[in-house]
């Protein structure tokens, strides 16, 4: 173990996340077994309902939307060396920093309010997640607690603000009252439809073309940019990163600036696109699903697009499959979740080790 | 304030702050070893679900509690074996632990029972009834565990070994102890604890299990755990504070304070995140974690 493992590149970024995925989809396919249930006809039906219909599709890609967000946010922290646990709550403050926007300038034509509501997610976001940066930057507090704190402090900050302050006075439900109707993002379908082509309609909107050029964004910065660099090398190695005049501290809280404000694209997406109200629990757990999307796509940007695809694929297709067998409720996708975070990122060297040992026969023998 | 008020005041933080202080002393026990454990939630909920079942199939709140312990226990091992044997990240593990035991919890009860995931009510002999000032075993059991884990982590030899561990594992292996052994035997106590703490919940406290019942509780120990600086008695009155917090919080729902106004719930729920938060910002003190907390441990090196 101490020797690092020597394989080919496309083994370790395609075949090892590759090789974990189909382990975790088995283990869900136990899990279907043991309460009865058929695992080859429950997949035809996730697969049916994700993408066998053109409805279907466009809601696989909505929550595919959701995902890329929350995936990049994870992401980015993680060049920095740096687990942000917390987008649960940054996505919400930056909910709230929609609703604050839109609400209170919903004098203002679309074309201006748009882009005021996605900056106020992004910087609400960003906030959120700099203060537990600042504090491990220059405090040494540890982010995964802060972030931890900050997700529950998040949530009691926003049931107060919703139950007390932003709600309608004549409505019962906590959620404020709907964005001015010129915010709306639009549909997909609206889009299609300007140019003559009509496609199902779905929840799908344009934050998903957002998503794409975050996710551009995001290989242009880590992979092409000065600061970038200096977030990977202040990932790899801190110390190494003082002697080339990096200062980690720095760095630190900008890379938390950066997967706060990604994190708020999840609320952009969920509120502006869809719900149009800021409401309880829009966050519904993504926050976490982000981390598996990270792991899995080996916290690159095509792996993240491609890895948002698959839980998309999850999230739709198990909400189909929970309403043709309702044994099988969405939870399922969590469960699946859960074992591809174990086994894509705890259980990583496992599946390492035994790659290399599988690649490193045929050499021996011929040796 | 009358007596009476008080004194229920303080019999209803007690409650509260029973499962927070099981799964506080099992994060203590493992991070103590150098095992970082943010999967405290995943285990209570998975021993609060299967210590229903128990109950529930066997007509026993002991048997449910045994079922319970197992079920955290088996979840703690697999913590452990991801984050001891395999040198696997120990905050990823710990997130998978908390998904798995959300997402199969739900799916599971529900297949089961068919009640959206509630198990069926559980009624006599399926609960823990109090056996002492209205207070019942279980409780006991847990309060039990502050002198114990005290004595044993301070003062024996086994004690001082686990806690070596989580400072140093080199100087522990260099005098010939197992440190595989040792975090184990540590993810295994935090299992054994988390599993009381879930029982509690809904063997003791409750009548039956819930969808995620735990509702944050792990994460309040985790707060509680940084604030008590990773020992024992500190624990209980970190766990004790949390608690009351929340007994006062039900008290004070829509009570008008002379001065103050009415105070909103989710300020004193919102108290123990926020008091965590500037400890750990070192405003009021500081919290040191044991050095080798979260650093899989490499022989060779």
């Amino acid at each position: 173990m101490s020797a690092p493992l020597e394989m080919p590149k496309w083994a370790d970024t395609i075949l090892v996340p590759a090789i974990s995925v189909v382990a975790a989809f088995l283990m869900a396919g136990l899990v279907v077994l043991s309460i009865g249930e058929n695992p080859i006809t429950a997949t035809r039906w996730l697969l049916q309902g994700s993408l066998g219909t053109g409805e279907g599709l466009g809601f696989t890609l909505f929550y595919m939307t959701d995902f890329i967000f929350v995936g990049l946010a994870v992401a980015v922290a993680f060049h920095a060396g740096l687990f942000n646990i917390g987008g649960e709550g940054q996505a919400t403050l930056g909910g709230l920093g929609i609703a604050l926007a839109l609400n209170n300038l919903s004098f203002l034509p679309g074309f201006l309010l748009i882009p005021i509501g996605i900056l106020a997610a992004a910087a609400f976001g960003a906030f959120w997640a700099a203060i537990p940066g600042y504090l491990q930057a220059k405090r040494g507090s540890h982010i995964v607690i802060t972030t931890i704190m900050f997700n529950w402090l998040a949530s009691v900050l926003v049931v107060y603000l919703l139950v007390n302050v932003l709600r309608e006075p004549q409505s019962m439900n906590p959620e404020t009252r709907a964005f001015p109707e010129q915010a709306y993002i639009p549909f997909m379908h609206e889009v299609f439809a300007v140019f003559g082509i009509e496609i199902p309609p779905s929840q799908l909107n344009l934050t998903l073309v957002l998503a794409l050029a975050a996710a551009y964004f995001v290989w242009l910065l880590i992979y092409r940019s000065r600061l970038g660099y200096a977030i990977r090398v202040v990932g790899a190695n801190p110390t190494a990163a003082v002697y080339a005049g990096i200062s980690p501290a720095r760095i630190i809280i900008i890379a938390m600036v950066l997967s706060g404000a990604l994190a708020g694209g999840l609320a952009v997406n969920e509120l502006m696109g869809y719900q149009h109200r800021l409401l309880l629990e829009f966050t519904s757990g993504y926050g976490f699903v982000g981390i598996a999307v990270a792991l899995m796509g080996r916290a690159h940007p095509v792996g993240i697009v491609l890895a948002s695809l698959l839980f998309g694929i999850l999230y739709q297709g198990g909400a189909e499959l929970a309403f043709e067998q309702p044994n099988i409720t969405r939870d399922m996708v969590v469960v699946i979740g859960g074992i591809i975070i174990l086994f894509a990122g705890a259980l990583d060297g496992l599946f390492r080790r035994l790659v290399a040992q599988m690649l490193a026969r045929p050499k021996l023998a011929r040796a | 304030m009358d007596l009476g008020i008080i004194a229920t005041l303080f019999d209803s933080a007690l409650r509260l702050s029973i499962p927070l202080l099981a799964a506080c002393l099992a994060g203590l026990w493992s991070e103590r070893s150098g095992v970082v454990d943010i999967g405290l939630e995943g285990k209570m909920l998975v021993a609060a679900f299967a210590a229903a079942v128990g109950a529930y199939a066997f007509d026993s709140a002991w048997i449910g509690l045994l079922a319970g312990v197992g079920a955290s226990v088996i979840f703690g091992l697999v913590h452990g074996f991801a984050s001891i044997s395999q040198r696997g990240n120990q905050i990823v593990s710990g997130v998978a632990i908390n998904m798995l035991a959300a997402g199969l919890t739900a799916i599971v009860g529900n297949a089961w029972y068919g009640q959206g995931g509630r198990t069926p009510p559980l009624e006599g002999v399926q609960r823990f009834s109090g056996v002492l000032l209205g207070h019942s075993a279980l409780v006991y059991i847990v309060l039990l565990a502050v002198p114990l884990t005290w004595f044993v982590l301070g003062r024996t030899r086994f004690g001082l070994r686990l806690r070596a561990v989580g400072e140093n594992p080199a100087a522990v292996d260099t005098a010939g102890i197992s440190v595989t052994g040792l975090r184990y035997t540590a993810v295994i106590i935090g299992g054994v604890l988390c599993g009381l703490g879930g029982a509690y919940l809904s063997v003791g406290q409750a009548a039956g299990f819930l969808p995620n019942m735990t509702a944050g509780r792990g994460f309040i120990a985790l707060a509680a755990l940084i604030f008590a600086k990773w020992r024992a008695w500190p624990a209980l009155g970190a766990c004790f504070l949390f608690g009351l917090l929340d007994a006062s919080a039900n008290q004070l729902q829509g009570v008008v304070l002379p001065g103050i106004g009415e105070v909103p719930v989710q300020a004193i729920q919102a108290l123990p995140y926020l008091m965590t938060v500037i400890l750990l910002a070192g405003v009021i003190g500081t919290a040191i974690p044991p050095r080798a907390a979260g650093i899989p441990y490499v022989k060779e090196r």
